[in-house]
């Protein structure tokens, strides 16, 4: 017994001295190694009587169990102090720049494109689309706009035949027609895309962006109309408040017919919608004519209700304040990094429309 | 249409202030662009204060002034008079102006060398006094805090402009617009006074309206008047018509033009004496020709309206006067003519030949039929009036008679359509204002529409008629219904926003340009498709819709790169077209990448873009869109625009049938003859119409989640292959030896050079091998060694490296 205490005594002394990973492995061997020192101790065991075995035994493990730890404490200790000192040498400066960072930009069309689908998705709306070439009955002729009529003055038009037949679309209304004509009654949609009109000048594009809408169904009135605008202009322009005024106006394809315009205000010559006692035309609007049904095959006597159409180049200049329609188009680097938004920046109620 | 209020108050009973006017107008559908005083020759006259005057270098009765007219800077201007002097408050007239006392108009010049920017005036040259020793003097007291101001106040009356919409022609005259205020409770619409001329014998002109087919003319209203003395026109009709911004001519000219923004009354005045003989309303004849009041020379087609006597043609009916029958001042006889053209003619010809006048505006909108007589009588009178002469009796020629037309409408129609009430002695009331002739038969009225509202036609313009009037502020606002019927998006709607932020998170910026584009940079990218031309594009350089988005985004990369950026990705989605036909369209994305990765980066090396970035970005898109990467399948199939080396197509599977993507560098000719400097360029498509519907959603295409936890192993491989042997068959080729068990197949090496024969390559790759049941024995392993290099071999030619 004593011997084992002895060795205990003198390992645990030798461990505590400063020591390299080396001389601690040494003493490892020295222990427990195949000639080991408590290697040998429980070699013995054997050769104990049994009334002595027992106790010796647990003492045995005893020391065996504390030299061990000791060991692997020092073992820990060792490898610490290594990386420590290791870390002394590998300080950088962390004000240098970081890897590239890649940022790309989504169009700021499309970000409101996003924006008005999520307010109109949650009333309830699907969206819609039709193509860029139109032929001049979806365009005009079906919305109740026929050739003699000065209205189509009001558009210019870009032609792709002599025979004026097929042309880009001057506006998102035949959406309308081709939506109605290949479903069923109630209709409820928005069709946001590319229009057309050879006009250009510094509030004119050759081509811009619109947002179509209609809502048909048994009782649809002017009271819906005005219920729908007002809660959409509140949500895109995130205020409370808003100023709204309906106008009379004429399209052939809605009767009654409406502009829309907000009240603003100029601070700092910028424009905060909701406030002030200036009015901006934003939309028009109106109760879709019944001869547009009749054009689609559906009962004006049991079925009515609204159509819209609003310019979403127009309101993503007065939501972020962009002063130029054509800059819009002209892909110049800067501005598309200035006005663009990060692809992650998903527009959605619960998220809300914009940070 | 413009008029003042002094105008609308001759129509118009009103104790409405002239704002209350504005904003009743704009509230019935009368949108009031302007309200404004025209500028006048007078407002050129400004107050003025010499800040210097100095002598003139070359001339000693001149001085050389600065002179303060209340703008940033001071003009100078030489000046003759002795009093010009320091501090002098005075009247400066800039250039263009018109010095009242002899019609001279200013001009910039040189004055012994020196340059004048206009004068400093005399009260004599401004017709104040006979004083033109020296410049007027102001007095400070008066005149110091208006430096800058008008000299002279503008005296002219305010100008209302209205946008009037197509479908009002009765607004294109200011007793309409009245007539829509009264309705509207801003007053009450005055009598016309009955007009008595005194008439004398008949209109000897014989007028006939030939029975042409389709003939545009169906009345025609004419009187003689004799013995006129036409001459200036007086200060009242001179004041209104240029009120308006327009040019008075001679008294018979303006009381037309009057009567016709009075009443919405175009008229015509011949000089009889130059008709030959008779008046024929009849269709042209191909190749006649005539030269018109603006003196333009008009070759005209078959099946046009027209005036004419027994020598040819006197004016395209309702639309513009010829030059041979005009009236001038000398002119002595005149016959008026007062006549109802279809709206449908007017606007096929004018049309045709390009014209644009008051008149064709008016005509072609429809004017009243009923309103011949009155603006003869009305013309006739203020003629004789103020130019003298004998009025005959009126002639007028019809060819159908008109009659009323006449609608029932169902009053519950109104609150159905409006969404509230108007009670139905209300409704009664509006409509009467309005002119119609109304009859109440319990639930229906009887309704006559007036002739001057040819926009009228059915009981949904009754309904718009009532609620304009009536105010649309009297619309409630109704909680927004939320029934759906739809989801929001479809399917393919859901992946091209997917794709378009998935492609924008690349580091690609998102464009929008046009859909059109120039036919040259067209053709570059076109390959099989038609050229579309646009008939009447809005520059010779964006001629063609595009069949590529490259076309678009080369050049406007091109900008970029001359403004100085060099590493640019720019993408766009939107449509490309292949036929001038409505569908004939397709959505695709076109990005490209120009320039270096990790240009001037301090740790990390830089490299031009190559085609593995693109197609990185094209197969992550793709993956990342739910496309699975085992199954993408790479070919070297591309169109000629990209390098056709270093390009090529994605399709979904191995059959070669849906192709959705290419990707590449852009052909090197290309850049050139685009001139594009940069160091590399690159770019992808995907097609959007191509990519195959996923039909499983999401929560369908997760399946269940399995693993294995058995030890994995890792085999290196070295195969020297053919040169041009694709390394995705290889992979291909091993993947497909046993799924269950070979779970990745990665190439990290590929090398040509020496000790590899010339015509070979040598691909390493690294082989992950695990099987689900079992942890694998060395001898398995070696089995499926074994396995790989023989099938390799066999299906490849390749030969395992050693």
């Amino acid at each position: 017994m004593s011997d084992i205490k002895k060795i205990k005594d003198e390992f645990l002394n030798k461990l505590s001295t400063d020591l390299n990973i080396e001389s601690v492995n040494q003493i490892k061997s020295e222990l427990f190694g195949k000639n080991g020192k408590i290697s040998n101790s429980f070699k013995n065991l054997g050769s104990l009587p049994a009334e002595e075995r027992k106790k010796f035994a647990s003492d045995l493990n005893f020391i065996k169990d504390e030299l061990q730890e000791k060991i692997n404490k020092k073992i820990q200790e060792i490898e610490i102090k290594e990386i420590n000192s290791k870390l002394e040498n590998e300080k950088v400066d962390i004000t240098l720049p970081e890897r590239n960072i890649i940022q790309g930009k989504i169009h700021p069309v499309s970000q409101v494109i996003d924006e008005i689908s999520s307010i109109f998705s949650e009333i309830g709306f699907s969206v819609e689309e039709g193509p860029d070439v139109e032929n001049e009955h979806y365009n005009f002729t079906a919305l109740n706009t026929p050739d003699n009529h000065p209205a189509r003055d009001m558009h210019d038009t870009f032609y792709l035949d002599d025979k004026k037949e097929l042309l880009l679309r001057t506006h998102t209304s035949p959406v309308q027609v081709r939506t109605m004509l290949k479903g069923k009654p109630p209709f409820k949609i928005i069709a946001p895309g590319r229009t057309y009109r050879s006009d250009s000048d510094q509030t004119h594009a050759p081509m811009f962006h619109q947002v179509e809408g209609l809502h048909i169904d048994k009782n649809i009135n002017m009271g819906h109309l005005k219920g729908c605008l007002n809660y959409f202009i509140k949500s895109f322009f995130e205020v409370d408040k808003i100023k709204m005024r309906f106008r009379p106006s004429h399209f052939p394809f809605t009767e009654p017919s409406a502009e829309v315009d907000i009240g603003y205000e100029l601070k700092d010559s910028k424009i905060v919608i909701g406030e002030g006692d200036k009015w901006l035309e934003i939309l028009g609007c109106g109760m879709v004519h019944p001869n547009v049904l009749k054009n689609v095959k559906i009962n004006p006597d049991k079925y009515q209700g609204y159509a819209f159409g609003i310019g979403i180049d127009r309101l993503a200049m007065l939501k972020y304040g962009i002063n130029d329609l054509r800059a819009f188009f002209e892909t110049d680097y800067r501005w598309l990094n200035h006005f663009g938004f990060d692809p992650l920046d998903v527009p959605s109620n619960y998220r809300g429309l914009s940070r | 249409m413009k008029f003042t209020i002094g105008w609308l108050k001759e129509h118009l009973d009103t104790k409405f202030k002239d704002n209350e006017i504005l904003e009743k107008l704009t509230d019935v559908g009368l949108e009031v662009e302007s309200f404004e005083k025209l500028s006048t020759d007078l407002d050129n006259f400004k107050v003025a204060k010499i800040i210097n005057a100095e002598q003139h270098p070359n001339a000693d009765k001149l001085k050389v002034c600065d002179v303060d007219i209340g703008e940033q800077n001071t003009v100078k201007v030489v000046c003759g008079a002795p009093n010009a002097k320091k501090n002098l408050l005075t009247v400066y007239a800039g250039p263009g102006s018109v010095i009242p006392k002899n019609n001279m108009k200013l001009t910039v010049s040189k004055i012994r060398g020196v340059t004048s920017y206009g004068m400093l005036c005399s009260e004599s040259e401004l017709n104040l006094s006979d004083e033109s020793d020296g410049i007027t003097e102001l007095k400070s007291n008066k005149y110091s805090d208006k430096l800058g101001k008008n000299f002279f106040k503008n005296s002219t009356e305010k100008v209302i402009d209205l946008s009037i919409t197509p479908n009002r022609p009765d607004c294109l005259g200011v007793r309409g617009v009245a007539r829509d205020l009264a309705a509207a409770g801003a007053g009450k619409l005055k009598h016309t006074s009955n007009i008595n001329i005194k008439k004398n014998g008949a209109q000897k002109i014989k007028v006939s309206i030939t029975k042409d087919k389709n003939q545009g003319c169906t009345i025609f209203g004419s009187c003689l008047i004799k013995d006129v003395a036409n001459k200036e026109s007086p200060k009242w009709l001179k004041d209104k018509i240029e009120s308006l911004g327009q040019k008075p001519i001679s008294a018979i000219v303006d009381i037309t033009n009057y009567v016709m923004l009075d009443l919405n009354r175009p008229l015509h005045a011949y000089d009889v004496d130059k008709i030959d003989k008779e008046i024929i309303v009849r269709n042209s004849v191909k190749g006649e020709t005539f030269e018109a009041l603006d003196n333009k020379v008009y070759k005209l087609d078959n099946d046009m309206c027209v005036i004419s006597d027994k020598s040819g043609i006197l004016g395209l009916g309702g639309i513009i006067g010829g030059s041979r029958s005009g009236t001038e001042f000398n002119t002595k006889n005149i016959l008026l003519e007062s006549a109802y053209f279809l709206p449908r003619s007017i606007r096929k010809t004018s049309k045709l030949l390009n014209i644009d006048t008051d008149a064709k505006f008016r005509f072609e909108r429809g004017i009243d039929p009923q309103s011949i007589e009155i603006g003869l009588k009305k013309a006739a009178q203020l003629i004789t009036e103020i130019c003298g002469g004998k009025v005959s009796k009126f002639d007028i020629q019809k060819t159908k008679k008109e009659k009323k037309n006449k609608i029932k409408f169902k009053i519950p129609l109104f609150e159905r359509i409006a969404g509230f009430e108007v009670k139905d002695n209300e409704i009664i009331k509006i409509l009467k204002d309005l002119g119609f002739e109304v009859s109440k038969k319990k639930l229906e009225l009887e309704l006559k529409i007036p002739t001057w509202r040819p926009d009228i036609t059915q009981p949904i313009d009754i309904v718009e008629e009532i609620v304009r009037i009536k105010g649309y502020n009297n619309i409630r606002t109704l909680e927004p219904d939320k029934t759906r019927f739809k989801a929001t998006l479809n399917k393919q709607q859901k992946l091209f926003h997917f794709l378009q932020r998935s492609v924008a998170s690349k580091g690609y910026f998102e464009t929008i340009t046009w859909s059109f584009t120039d036919s040259k940079l067209n053709s570059f990218f076109k390959e099989n498709y038609k050229e579309i031309k646009i008939v009447n594009p809005i520059s010779s350089d964006l001629d063609v819709l595009r069949n590529s988005i490259f076309s678009n985004l080369t050049s406007y990369l091109k900008k970029n790169l001359d403004r100085g950026f060099k590493d640019v990705s720019l993408f766009e989605i939107g449509p490309i077209f292949k036929d001038n036909k409505p569908g004939e369209q397709l959505t695709v994305i076109g990005a490209i990448k120009s320039g270096k990765i990790s240009r001037l980066n301090w740790n990390e090396e830089n490299r031009s873009v190559d085609v593995f970035d693109a197609k990185k970005d094209v197969i992550q898109t793709l993956v990342e869109a739910g496309y699975d990467r085992q199954n993408l399948f790479v070919r070297e199939k591309s169109p000629s625009y990209y390098h056709p080396g270093k390009s090529g197509s994605v399709y979904l599977d191995k059959d070669d049938i849906n192709l959705v993507a290419y990707f590449g560098e852009i052909h090197p000719n290309i850049i050139k003859k685009l001139d594009i400097k940069t160091e590399a360029l690159v770019g992808f498509e995907i097609y959007l119409d191509y990519l195959k519907d996923k039909k499983l959603k999401l929560k369908d295409l997760k399946s269940q989640f399995k693993f294995s936890d058995y030890q994995k192993s890792d085999r290196d491989f070295a195969f020297v292959v053919d040169k041009y042997f694709k390394a995705q068959d290889l992979i291909d080729i091993i993947s497909s030896i046993d799924q269950s068990l070979i779970k990745s197949v990665k190439i990290f090496d590929v090398y040509e050079g020496e000790n590899i024969p010339k015509d070979k390559k040598s691909i390493a790759l690294n082989v992950t091998i695990q099987s689900s049941e079992k942890t694998l024995e060395e001898s398995d392993l070696e089995k499926i060694n074994k396995l790989i290099i023989s099938t390799v071999e066999t299906k490849s030619g390749a030969k395992i490296r050693s």
